[in-house]
């Protein structure tokens, strides 16, 4: 009977063992705590170049992951990546001229959207300055006069996309080339 | 001439016999385990000698298989400069690879050939016909158990080995060659996902139980009841179950990690 009953304490213990091992497995070594609730917002953001982006790729603002990249799409009438990015519903500050970035952590790190706040204009304001470039008064008949922030469906219209390094190189190798040639010319004259 | 095509006509029957045989008792089992839930004790009593006694090996292994990784990984690492991913390198090949793989080679060497001997012996001793003339069915008394014991305990002793060899690589990584700390766990978080990665790893420590547990079980089962017939079949399940595992594993990477 005793050994049974410490037999039976054993494979408790064991099966308790595995369960927080798995449970280590998922909070400490995967992203699983960082997964947040699919309650956030879409925001869109067309890029001439989204080599490297990832689905699952983190979007940030000032170094402070906001959100993932969910999807990245070709667009067949532009020719360029239409990034798709989930933005958690708490930063729902972020102002509309807020321009998107992408970046690479580190020398050879993964890609990363960069968000640069930008103005929170809104159509009240463009309206008052067109008035005063054009020196009349302003009509804001009918016309939104709070700021304006990023929300579902938003689109970035300020992007850039990312720097591939071929490119880097084959610009600089070029131009190094052109002054080399210029510095010849100008000892021949 | 003759006589060498009758062999290879015989081994050949012998062989698809015993697949046959193994398929069949497979299924006896699967049956077997519905009249099992009343008496679980012989569940527990069977998780104990199969699992937690399993237990001593597994984490050591784990712990210094972490630390070679470790190890390894940094001196690779260190000459790009990218000593900070160690932990997606420890991480990411014990999860996906290692920890199911060299769980279950462990496994069936410490619990597959004790499962074989045990059934084998009882066999030789006619203790499995004497429960069959007291009208108790040994597939579901004997067998039954101790294949869904192997089932469990597999993925558990899988989680363990990985969550150790883990907290080995950091011990080293961290603690003996100076790793920052929350590049080791953050990069790891970052790159490490939790349905990709380790749900994967996980289901492919349960489908090593079930292979490795079925072929212990089985060679038990067929053995030749002789001394010479047991030992023979204990070789048999440590041999051909390490290679069903690295086998499978080949086919089950393929088909999960494949596309990505």
């Amino acid at each position: 009977m005793m050994t049974s009953r410490t037999a039976e304490i054993w494979v408790g213990l064991f099966v308790v063992a595995g369960f927080a091992a798995l449970f280590m497995l998922a909070m400490k070594v995967s992203n699983l705590s960082a997964y947040t609730d699919d309650d956030g917002f879409e925001i869109a953001a067309t890029f001439e170049d989204a080599s490297g982006l990832k689905v699952r790729s983190p979007v940030t603002m000032a170094g402070v992951t906001l959100g993932r990249v969910t999807d990245i799409k070709f667009d067949n009438s532009t020719y360029k990546a239409v990034v798709t990015m989930q933005i958690e519903s708490r930063y729902n500050q972020i102002p509309a001229g807020t321009s998107a970035n992408i970046y690479t952590a580190g020398l050879l790190g993964e890609k990363y959207v960069g968000l640069l706040p930008g103005s929170a204009s809104n159509p009240c304001d463009e309206e008052k300055l067109q008035a005063e470039l054009e020196g009349r008064e302003p009509d804001l008949k009918g016309l939104d006069c709070s700021p304006q922030f990023l929300k579902q469906g938003s689109h970035i219209k300020l992007t850039q996309g990312s720097l591939v390094l071929e490119k880097l190189i084959a610009q600089f190798v070029s131009r190094f080339m052109e002054g080399d040639d210029s510095s010849k010319q100008k000892d021949s004259d | 001439m003759l006589q060498a095509i009758q062999h290879l006509g015989r081994s050949g029957l012998d062989f698809f016999q015993r697949t046959g045989r193994a398929h069949i008792l497979f299924s006896q089992i699967l049956i077997g385990i519905y009249s099992l839930l009343p008496r679980l004790g012989l569940l527990v009593q069977q998780v104990y000698s199969v699992g937690v006694l399993s237990l001593l090996i597994i984490v050591v292994s784990g712990l210094f298989v972490g630390m070679v990784l470790g190890l390894q990984g940094y001196n690779t690492l260190v000459d790009f400069g990218a000593e900070e991913s160690l932990g997606v390198v420890v991480a990411l090949s014990l999860v996906r690879e290692l920890g199911p793989v060299v769980t279950a080679l462990l496994f069936a060497g410490r619990a597959g050939s004790a499962l074989t001997a045990e059934i084998g012996l009882m066999k030789a001793t006619e203790q499995l016909s004497a429960m069959e003339m007291m009208a108790v069915d040994p597939v579901r008394r004997v067998l039954s158990p101790r294949f869904l014991a192997g089932f469990i305990s597999m993925p558990l002793l899988a989680a363990i080995f990985s969550a150790v060899g883990v907290l080995g690589g950091y011990f080293v990584g961290v603690g003996l060659l100076g790793v920052d700390e929350g590049a080791y766990w953050s990069q790891m978080q970052a790159s490490v996902d939790y349905h990709e990665d380790i749900m994967n790893g996980v289901i492919k420590s349960i489908a090593f139980g079930v292979v490795v547990t079925w072929i212990a079980v089985f060679e038990g089962y067929d053995a030749v009841p002789t001394s010479e017939g047991v030992s023979r079949a204990t070789t048999r399940t440590v041999v051909h179950s390490s290679l069903a595992v690295l086998g499978l594993d080949f086919i089950l990477t393929a088909l999960m990690f494949g596309e990505s």
